[in-house]
């Protein structure tokens, strides 16, 4: 335990990805979940670069804006298709249509 | 020892070398015995009894077709209602659960690392050494960040354009609406996002309209600033491109798709993109060819300090800035209307 104290911004990191992943598995609306996902992204870019604090990185922003814009391309799809946004609700009614 | 099985006589291979043995015509006594009660049934069928039997089967089907409904509703109900409620608690206490030892495990490794910032950390080793001093050197770059993604680095940053480049793809491939085939008529859904646009998009606001006259020429030349900067100072093409991608924007936002259509249409995304990443792609590969047989690439560093200096990575930070710009104007369209 002696160095989490001293590696806060880690720990901030670390608790961050934990409180987007919880939010990712806890709501059962799709923007939420989307935007769980995206702090797990920031904490880990917020990671990296506490741990490369003397090398001075650039945060790759790039493939986070990729991968956000292509989730909320197949939401707002979803969202067409079904006019709902809660992922148990469109389940259901896929599994209708199935049957 | 072979594992010798029990009714090895009846089993299929002998079967197969006695119906051989036997010239190859005649069937198992069972298949025979079979085939004569077939017969002895269903000989003779009437006309009533055939009609009987289909009736029968068509009930019978009905009656399954309602027991499996009957099922299925039951079934959906239940996960309405009160299993719904059950499985969504206990769900939740796992996803808790879950979480928490997953950022514990997370924890304990980060007490375990060493100290935040400090100078003989691992990471703060021979690599990054290299980078800072003999980076200007070789790289030509005052910048040296840029010196290291464009230049040590520049596969790295190819393939994040891509990723750009295909994500913006794959937006359009789901979120573009149909044509009609027609190219004077709009098919309906372009119609109906065309009304929707219309309806909850500011239209000929004159605030932002003066605003946007002024902001917009001076975000551009910004943009240009810190794209043709990169290697000289903090910039380069990601940034500068995120800030024309976000001119260009404010422009649409402000004067409609009437007036950037003019200039920024999909013919222009596709050409500009692929231009930029095939130069990109190229000339890194002529760069990577002539450096890996020590060749003279005629590629010089120039004066650090001076625009047109550090070799290629002036060029390549207008290429990805070209891409970012078109790739940050092309989501914001395909969220907004379907189209370009």
């Amino acid at each position: 335990m002696g160095n989490l104290f001293n590696n806060y911004e880690e720990a901030c990191a670390i608790i961050l990805f934990g409180i987007g992943f919880t939010t990712l598995l806890l709501h059962r609306n799709m923007i939420k979940k989307i935007i769980g996902f995206s702090m797990m992204d920031s904490a880990i870019y917020l990671f990296l670069a506490a741990k490369g604090y003397i090398a001075g990185r650039k945060a790759p922003i790039v493939v986070s804006v990729s991968v956000t814009a292509l989730m909320l391309a197949l939401t707002v799809r979803l969202y067409r298709r079904y006019h709902t946004l809660d992922i148990d609700e469109i389940t259901m009614q896929a599994r209708r249509e199935e049957a | 020892m072979a594992k010798q099985r029990n009714d090895y006589e009846n089993s299929w291979f002998p079967r197969l070398q006695r119906w051989i043995a036997q010239g190859g015509t005649r069937l198992s006594d069972q298949m025979t015995e079979e085939l004569s009660e077939a017969s002895d049934a269903h000989r003779v069928l009437s006309a009533e009894d055939v009609a009987r039997r289909e009736v029968e089967q068509a009930v019978h089907q009905l009656e399954i077709q309602e027991h499996e409904a009957a099922l299925y509703e039951r079934a959906h109900q239940w996960g309405r209602t009160k299993g719904a409620k059950l499985i969504r608690a206990f769900y939740a206490v796992l996803a808790v659960l879950m979480c928490v030892s997953v950022i514990a495990v997370l924890l304990t490794t980060v007490s375990n690392l060493p100290s935040f910032g400090g100078e003989n950390n691992p990471i703060n080793n021979e690599v990054s050494q290299r980078y800072i001093e003999k980076g200007l050197q070789e790289t030509g770059a005052v910048n040296i960040v840029a010196g290291m993604i464009l230049d040590y680095r520049a596969f790295d940053t190819l393939g994040e354009s891509h990723v750009l480049f295909i994500a913006a793809c794959a937006v359009m491939i789901l979120l573009r609406l149909s044509d009609s085939g027609d190219p004077r008529q709009l098919s309906r859904e372009r119609m109906e996002a065309e009304a929707n646009d219309r309806l909850y998009e500011p239209k000929n606001d004159i605030i932002l309209q003066r605003v946007a006259g002024i902001l917009v020429p001076i975000i551009m030349l910004f943009g240009v600033y810190v794209l043709f900067n990169g290697h000289l100072g903090p910039g380069g093409g990601f940034s500068g491109g995120a800030v024309i991608g976000a001119g260009l924007i404010l422009y649409l936002n402000a004067y409609g798709f009437a007036a950037t259509e003019r200039f920024f249409t999909i013919k222009t995304f596709r050409a500009v993109s692929f231009i930029a990443l095939a130069f990109y792609a190229l000339a890194k590969s002529y760069s990577f060819f002539c450096g890996a047989n020590h060749l003279n690439s005629g590629i010089g560093l120039g004066t650090p300090g001076d625009i047109f200096s550090s070799g290629l990575i002036l060029y390549l930070n207008i290429a990805v800035g070209m891409v970012v710009a078109c790739t940050m104007y092309a989501f914001y369209t395909l969220f907004r209307k379907g189209d370009m």
